[in-house]
């Protein structure tokens, strides 16, 4: 079955005249979570937004569903919650402003949806002050309390637990294996140690030639 | 392949609701950082008021180079606004969740540009009679000099747009800007001014309120769409 979601066909890529990455081939398909492993530098961020579609500069090919992905942008871009290095939340409003306004792009905002989001994240109480000045930690949790509202099947996750709490992370570690065990697939980089789970793959980057080592199921990473 | 996920199938926002979303938001945004409104305002309003001071203050030099000290005032501060745009939102990230939403960007750029617009062309335009009489226009001239600055500055953010676009990944996006934008709004300038000068010597104006109109559709249709575009390159490096 070619039922891959997302798929790279011989991905080059090169920066500063030095090569991130050629012949990378991989797929993403319903149920997987593959981390991208690297050194600092090794382009794993470089990598997500090419994935993600926000970077053209790379050669090989994307493939959405088997389509190229160029002519399904708006079919992937329907189906993909990208979260950067940079939260994309607005410090002048609050936590409450910026998932209504990010939500409302999308689809029509759901108030309740919004604010349930928002208590799973641990930020309640916080629905109306402005961001500013709430913690590192807490601006970072507004933009992943996208998580708990998407619909969208493809995660891309760039560092993406960054200053969040020990509870906090294996509470979105819970919600990622949840989501893919419900059919999404997920792309993440983090340098933290990700619990146990059977889809769980590695992409490493970072040597002339990279390789993806797909680990069987069940082994203990 | 089935997706057994929750609720896969919300339908997708309509693209009003989308366009709406956006202006409400960037209007918010103004509103809470509406200090920052004030300063290319503040600044129209200081180039006018100088000009009398500094050049000469006699009525009939005043009345034949009125318009024009006003539209060009108006077009710098809208240029001295241009930068921020888009760059607040490139630099927190913001940016990136739109262009990577299923809508069409064409039209949440247009959303924001209308945003730009309103906060910045429409307190110009409400200023404008003030200092038009500061520079003795009469009361005929004063409408039609009004009428082409609600014509143009929308075209001036329009095209404007395509080069905050363009140097929003940049360091230093501000002076690129300028010389990006300013070829293309001298033809806004030219008939911007050329409107009152007729005005002033009795002729009609319809003839150029049409060319303005022409540039208005003209920026409207395709400037989002340069936009839109320059904004994906400012993001692929």
């Amino acid at each position: 079955m070619s039922g891959a979601l997302l798929q790279a066909k011989n991905l080059f890529c090169e920066r500063d005249d030095r090569i991130l990455f050629e012949h990378l081939d991989f797929e993403l398909n319903a149920g997987d979570i593959v981390q991208i492993e690297g050194a600092n530098g090794a382009g794993k961020t470089t990598l997500l937004r090419i994935l993600a579609g926000l970077s053209q500069a790379y050669e090989g090919r994307l493939l959405w569903k088997s389509q190229p992905l160029e002519e399904n942008r708006t079919d992937y871009f329907s189906n993909l919650l990208y979260l950067g290095h940079k939260p994309g939340v607005k410090s002048v409003l609050s936590p409450l402003e910026n998932l209504v306004s990010w939500m409302g792009i999308r689809r029509a905002p759901d108030l309740q949806a919004i604010l349930d989001a928002l208590r799973k994240v641990g930020l309640y109480g916080y629905e109306e002050v402005p961001c500013h000045s709430l913690s590192a930690g807490q601006n970072r949790r507004v933009a992943l309390a996208r998580l708990f509202l998407s619909t969208e099947a493809v995660w891309i996750l760039d560092e993406a637990f960054t200053a969040i709490d020990l509870q906090g992370v294996a509470n979105l570690e819970a919600l990622m294996v949840e989501r893919a065990k419900a059919g999404g697939a997920i792309i993440l980089t983090t340098h933290h140690e990700f619990g146990l789970y059977q889809h769980l793959r590695k992409v490493t980057l970072g040597r002339r030639v990279s390789r993806e080592s797909r680990l069987a199921q069940g082994v203990l990473l | 392949m089935k997706h057994p996920l929750p609720s896969a199938d919300t339908p997708m926002a309509s693209l009003w609701s989308a366009m709406g979303a956006t202006l409400k938001r960037d209007l918010l945004l103004a509103f809470r950082r509406r200090q920052d409104l004030f300063n290319p305002l503040l600044f129209f309003v200081i180039v006018v008021s100088l000009f009398p001071l500094g050049v000469s203050p006699e009525k009939t030099f005043l009345q034949t180079a009125g318009a024009g000290v006003v539209w060009v005032a108006a077009l710098l501060a809208t240029l001295l606004s241009l930068d921020g745009l888009f760059r607040a939102d490139f630099e927190d990230g913001a940016l990136e969740q739109m262009v990577l939403a299923p809508q069409p960007l064409y039209f949440l750029v247009l959303a924001k540009v209308f945003a730009h617009w309103l906060v910045t062309g429409i307190p110009l335009i409400v200023l404008s009679p003030v200092l038009g009489i500061m520079m003795h226009l009469d009361g005929d001239t004063l409408p039609i000099l009004m009428l082409t600055l609600l014509i143009g500055t929308p075209v001036l953010s329009l095209i404007g747009a395509i080069g905050a676009a363009l140097t929003v990944g940049l360091r230093v996006g501000g002076v690129l800007i300028s010389l990006l934008v300013l070829p293309l709004y001298i033809p806004v300038l030219i008939f911007g001014t050329g409107t009152v000068s007729a005005a002033l010597s009795g002729l009609p104006v319809t003839g150029y309120l049409a060319i303005l109109g022409a540039m208005l559709a003209l920026a409207l249709t395709l400037s989002p769409f340069a936009a839109a575009a320059a904004l994906r390159i400012s993001f692929s490096n």
